[in-house]
């Protein structure tokens, strides 16, 4: 038989007990709506949870540091050279780096402890600049309060929530759930406020020492300069650490800074302990000249030369090859990416899960569909019968009882994946009815890839098939004499 | 117990025969395995040269459909077809272009006299028309043997008549060889012009019929050939 008269017959034939048909595919679509809205909610939540991840910058952030700074003695015992043969972290090398293919770009990691006059009290914290891209690709900066830097050098501060805490002397109350009513609270008295930084300026001596005098006209201030009020209120000569013969100066100096937003989230929660809790954009930062603990300025060329470098990869799977590259350059490199190597596994894990607690009613249903095609062939016993006395194959038989699993899996697989897509959309609905009630932004935490649905009403048609087996072999072998014998 | 038992018969192209008997006697079993629907548990049943029994399911199904056409007692239409559908059905199975099929199940439902029903269920229909259609379906893939199994049990006589005119006039005009399972005498001696009476499974009388034995050649069992045979 052609495939055009199974295909014709079986509906036929599923009509012509179409409530019972009807019935049995309802069970298959429960079974495919319940798939799908589980696959859609992991799917939906492992997206949720990677957005975040990848924005936070954990996983496409690989930190290079030079193998001369001996205090990363625990990375020293890396392969590689020695720490005295290893090359300087500067500015040659973070355009080496920067130009390695998979970097989208490399920034020195500027950050110093220092202190913030805000009013008249003092407030002690680490300051870190932030490069102007983080504006886009930093999930912390995207839902802030207030706006984010107005420009690549703007004397511009934004302030992590505690410390806005802290400048307004509020106690953070534990387990506070109205996160965001609160940081708008936060941030009214704050933006547009000023904050004086007081900070050491550091400028290079080109003789040794005994130059402490003339340094102050700062040639690092005059680029700063815009409208913040810098001044000189101290000299000091340093002598270098050490066995680095060069010699620079230390100015102490103020910079004024506005507030312009108040972030929620900690856009530095890779740093551990070392978190910034203010930040300034970084050309701003890189101007300042800062004095930092472990930045010194290359002898030769009066180039700074970098602590550690954050170098931002175009995607996570390219992390481990940019990491492999800077390490052959002589640096050394860490990344988070087996983090999420496990986040993965987890979802993996997660999804099998929820593919098996969804798989379980299709399951059901397809007991459904052997019941109803057996109960089909006692009903249909002589008309099975009549077809073959007329010259039906059993190919012919079975192919016919196949093709009716098969409709009833089509059928019962679109109609479960649009039931699966409606209760998707409900529990999101819901879901965002709730979070915006706890002043969360509303999130998609269920998403039905166009694979999901085709992945589902193809798995409805083998569980139908397969299903299909037992009753169509069993119609095939029926012996038409017996079939065709009167009651 | 055999249901059919030691019968050796030979039946010619073009020839009409009846299998009378009571019931129980095997005409029945006899005429499924001719039809290829059962297969001897052993000897051999050979139409046009080939062996029933040692056919696969598959070929015997392709015999079914090809060689041989089938009308039962009870019509054996499929009630959720229409009788255009019914008589298209093997068709299907012999995967004739489907632009094709109307008009040739119209052509046999026109032969035997049901043009003006194509659309009706068999259950809209009396007995007679059931069976007329039943008919065209025997004929639709012009088989070379037509079996009829009691095609008058359940009609009263004047339409049986008029069935066995038309199984006459296939014989007739078609040269299609008839083999007709009936316990009615009087039917097979007015139709067939060869009778074999069976009394339990075993062949009893093979006999001309002297009314209208003019054209048939008489085979007494001892003479024939050890099977029966549609030998050209």
């Amino acid at each position: 038989m052609k495939f055009y008269d199974v295909a014709d017959l079986a509906v036929r034939n599923l009509r012509e007990s179409i409530f019972r048909n009807s019935l049995t595919t309802v069970g298959i679509s429960v079974g495919v709506a319940s798939l799908v809205a589980m696959l859609s909610l992991g799917i939906g939540l492992q997206q949720l949870a990677s957005r975040r991840l990848e924005k936070s910058g954990l996983f496409d952030t690989v930190v290079a540091t030079s193998r001369r700074d001996l205090r990363n003695f625990r990375e020293q015992r890396e392969e590689g050279p020695a720490p005295a043969e290893s090359p300087a972290l500067d500015e040659t090398a973070r355009q080496k780096i920067a130009h390695l293919p998979g970097v989208v770009e490399a920034y020195p990691d500027i950050r110093f402890t220092t202190e913030l006059r805000f009013g008249d009290k003092p407030h002690l914290t680490t300051v870190a600049g932030v490069p102007f891209s983080a504006k886009n690709n930093n999930d912390a900066f995207e839902g802030v309060q207030g706006s984010f830097f107005s420009s690549e050098a703007a004397p511009e501060a934004i302030l992590q929530k505690s410390f806005a805490e802290e400048l307004l002397g509020i106690k953070p109350k534990p387990g506070a759930s109205d996160a965001n009513a609160k940081i708008a609270e936060l941030a009214k008295p704050l933006l547009g406020k000023e904050l004086i930084m007081r900070y050491a300026e550091r400028t290079a001596s080109p003789s040794d020492s005994g130059s402490a005098a003339s340094s102050t006209s700062t040639p690092g201030s005059s680029a700063t300069s815009s409208s913040a009020s810098t001044s000189a209120t101290a000299v000091a000569a340093v002598g270098p650490g050490g066995n680095e013969n060069a010699a620079y100066s230390v100015v102490s100096r103020r910079q004024g800074l506005k507030i312009v937003g108040i972030t929620d989230l900690d856009p530095d929660t890779m740093r551990g302990t070392a978190r910034a809790r203010v930040f300034l954009p970084l050309k701003l930062v890189q101007e300042l000249h800062v004095v930092q603990s472990s930045l010194r300025d290359t002898p030769a060329t009066g180039m700074p030369t970098f602590s550690s470098l954050s170098v931002r990869v175009a995607s996570p799977n390219q992390v481990p090859l940019v990491e492999d590259a800077i390490k052959k350059m002589g640096f050394n490199a860490f990344s988070l990416v087996d983090a999420t190597r496990s986040m993965r596994q987890f979802f993996a894990v997660l999804d099998g899960f929820l593919a098996i607690f969804g798989s379980l009613a299709l399951a059901v249903a397809s007991i459904g569909i052997v019941n109803t095609l057996v109960m089909a062939i006692l009903e249909r016993r002589r008309e099975i019968g009549i077809m073959k006395a007329v010259g039906a194959s059993d190919a012919d038989v079975r192919g016919l009882f196949f093709a009716e699993a098969g409709v009833m899996g089509l059928v019962g697989g679109a109609v479960g994946v649009t039931l699966g897509w409606v209760i998707g959309r409900l529990i999101n609905f819901g879901t965002n009815i709730y979070l915006e009630r706890q002043h969360f932004p509303p999130a998609q935490i269920w998403s039905v890839p166009l694979w999901l649905v085709l992945g589902a009403v193809a798995f409805s048609i083998v569980v139908s098939l397969v299903s299909g087996l037992y009753p169509a072999a069993r119609a095939a072998r029926l012996d038409p004499v017996q079939a065709l014998r009167y009651e | 117990m055999r249901a059919v038992d030691g019968i050796s018969i030979d039946i010619r192209a073009g020839e009409f025969v009846a299998l009378l008997g009571a019931s129980g006697s095997g005409k029945s079993s006899l005429l499924n395995l001719i039809a290829g629907l059962d297969r001897p548990t052993s000897g051999a049943v050979i139409v046009h040269g080939n062996n029933l029994a040692a056919l696969s399911r598959e070929e015997l199904a392709k015999y079914r459909l090809h060689t041989v056409g089938m009308v039962f007692q009870s019509f054996n239409l499929i009630p959720s077809m229409s009788l255009l559908e019914n008589v298209e059905l093997p068709l299907r199975f012999a995967e004739i272009d489907r632009r094709e099929r109307p008009a040739l199940a119209r052509q046999a439902l026109e032969r035997v006299g049901l043009s003006g029903r194509l659309a009706h269920r068999p259950m809209e229909l009396s007995g007679g028309e059931q069976q007329r259609a039943s008919l065209a379906r025997a004929l639709i893939n012009r088989p070379k043997l037509l079996l009829a199994d009691e095609p008058t049990g359940n009609l009263d006589s004047r339409t049986g008549t008029e069935i066995m005119e038309l199984i006459r006039g296939f014989n007739q005009s078609l040269g299609m060889t008839v083999l007709m399972v009936t316990h009615e005498q009087a039917l097979a001696e007015k139709y067939a012009r060869r009778m074999l009476q069976l009394a339990d499974g075993r062949l009893v009388d093979d006999i001309p019929n002297v009314a209208r034995a003019d054209d048939v050649r008489v085979a007494s069992p001892a003479q024939a050939p050890a099977i029966p045979g549609d030998r050209p």
